[in-house]
């Protein structure tokens, strides 16, 4: 128990895919905007994150390791990742419409997001059994939630502000993003000092 | 080599089954959508202005076909044309389509209002109006900081000597300026009208005049010449009924302010 907390607060925390890792950069930039969309994109992560683990750990273990094809990873899951978010779509489409109008907009641009890739590899390199796998995908998605959520808040007061002109637009949204990915650098240690 | 081969054939067998179970769920879970969405799509322009009370044109599609009772001619910025064609599309008629267009109800330029302070922070009217009810002298008119400038989709308006002018060439009505403005200094009404009155002022009328020598001074001087009893003074300021007027003119030149356009 104290161990999968552990993971999930270093996946979310420690290790936050957005903010120390730079992974899901495009989605963090792109959609952070409005905190309903965010919120949305954040929620589809969590889910496909989640998924994605389900699927490529076993193929990992099951199909490419016993096969010697363990340098064929990335290709592999891009492959089932893509293949499997749009699979989700349609099953939404048919049997949750309602899940599907709030997330819908959000799984494509998913498909092939880096986090997602990031999470499935780390879990392998890690080598995380399936349910740590699960936990730490699970954190993982949460860190993206968070980092998202705190990011609309900050470019919501920054539309408000008046800053030089070649600042605005991305460039001070990307000097916003450093700035809150230093706070997330006062987490390091933090879990180690806990769970020491 | 057979390293090679059999990694080419595992690659290609999981693409080979994510394939098939793509397909074979496409078909199986396909959802018909109804071809009349997204020829209404077509015709709608595209604007995404939700001028007409819908996330987007698409919504104002799917809602239209949703519910018939939908009214067609919601959309400001398609017009009439817009309006027929969607009713053709759905077998209906379209009924009649007022254009529409923002009017702006205050002349307080530079020239006939003043600050009574000087106002240094966010640049917004919404933001101005929680200090002392904005800068300007008068508390009912426009700030001038051009929250509408920011909201028009079509950028239609904007802050000509510190008032919000409309550029009839754009402006298509659909109403995005008048929601943001906190004073409701903006009105949306028929392209039409023969008179407005162009101030938003409800003091006293010497109050009134002294903020601002453009402002409407609740004389009831228009009230008493309309032919048509189609003015009335409500909260010191004139107030035109259209269903009454016919477009004569007299309150115009009557008017000791010059308020009425």
């Amino acid at each position: 128990m104290k161990e999968i907390i552990a993971i999930i607060l270093t996946a979310a925390l420690v290790n936050n895919y957005v903010l120390s890792q730079f992974l899901g950069i495009c989605p963090f930039l792109g959609v952070s905007k409005k905190l309903d969309q965010a919120t949305g994109m954040s929620i589809a992560v969590i889910f496909v994150m989640l998924l994605a683990t389900a699927v490529t750990w076993p193929i990992q273990y099951y199909v490419l390791n016993p096969k010697g094809l363990g340098y064929m990873q990335t290709i592999v899951f891009i492959l089932v990742i893509a293949a499997l978010v749009q699979l989700v779509e349609i099953i939404l489409k048919k049997y949750i419409p309602g899940l599907h109008k709030s997330l819908g907009v959000y799984l494509p641009l998913i498909t092939t997001n880096c986090a997602v890739l990031g999470v499935c590899i780390s879990n392998i390199t890690a080598e995380y059994n399936f349910v740590q796998a699960m936990f730490n995908s699970f954190g993982s998605g949460l860190g993206f939630f968070l980092a998202m959520v705190l990011f609309s808040g900050v470019r919501g007061r920054m539309e408000n502000n008046n800053c030089p002109a070649c600042f605005k637009g991305l460039p001070i949204t990307l000097i916003a993003a450093a700035i809150l990915s230093c706070s997330f650098f006062g987490f390091a240690g933090v879990v180690d000092n806990i769970f020491g | 080599m057979t390293a090679i081969i059999i990694a080419v054939i595992v690659v290609t067998v999981i693409g080979i089954i994510c394939a098939v179970v793509l397909s074979v769920a496409s078909k199986v879970m396909y959802v018909p959508v109804d071809e009349r969405v997204t020829q209404l799509s077509e015709v709608l322009p595209g604007a995404n202005c939700g001028g007409c009370g819908f996330p987007g044109c698409d919504g104002y599609a799917a809602a239209l076909v949703e519910d018939p009772d939908t009214p067609l001619t919601l959309c400001a910025a398609g017009g009439a044309a817009c309006a027929q064609a969607m009713g053709r599309i759905l077998g209906k008629e379209a009924g009649e389509m007022v254009e529409k267009r923002a009017f702006v109800q205050c002349m307080g330029d530079c020239s006939k209002t003043a600050n009574k302070m000087e106002y240094v922070g966010i640049d917004s009217c919404k933001a101005a109006k929680v200090m002392f009810g904005g800068a300007g002298n008068c508390t009912f008119g426009c700030m001038g900081l051009g929250d509408c400038v920011a909201a028009c989709p079509n950028g239609g308006v904007e802050i000509k000597d510190g008032v919000a002018r409309i550029n009839y060439t754009i402006c298509n009505g659909c109403g995005g300026c008048a929601k943001v403005c906190p004073n409701g200094v903006i009105s949306i009404l028929p392209a039409t009208i023969p008179v407005l009155v162009a101030c938003s002022n409800k003091d006293k009328g010497p109050a009134a005049r002294k903020k601002c020598t453009a402002a409407c001074i609740g004389c009831g001087m228009c009230m008493r010449k309309c032919p048509q009893g189609a003015i009335k003074v409500e909260n010191n300021i004139a107030r035109v009924d259209y269903e009454k007027c016919d477009g004569c003119g007299t309150c115009a030149s009557v008017c000791p302010a010059k308020c009425i356009l």
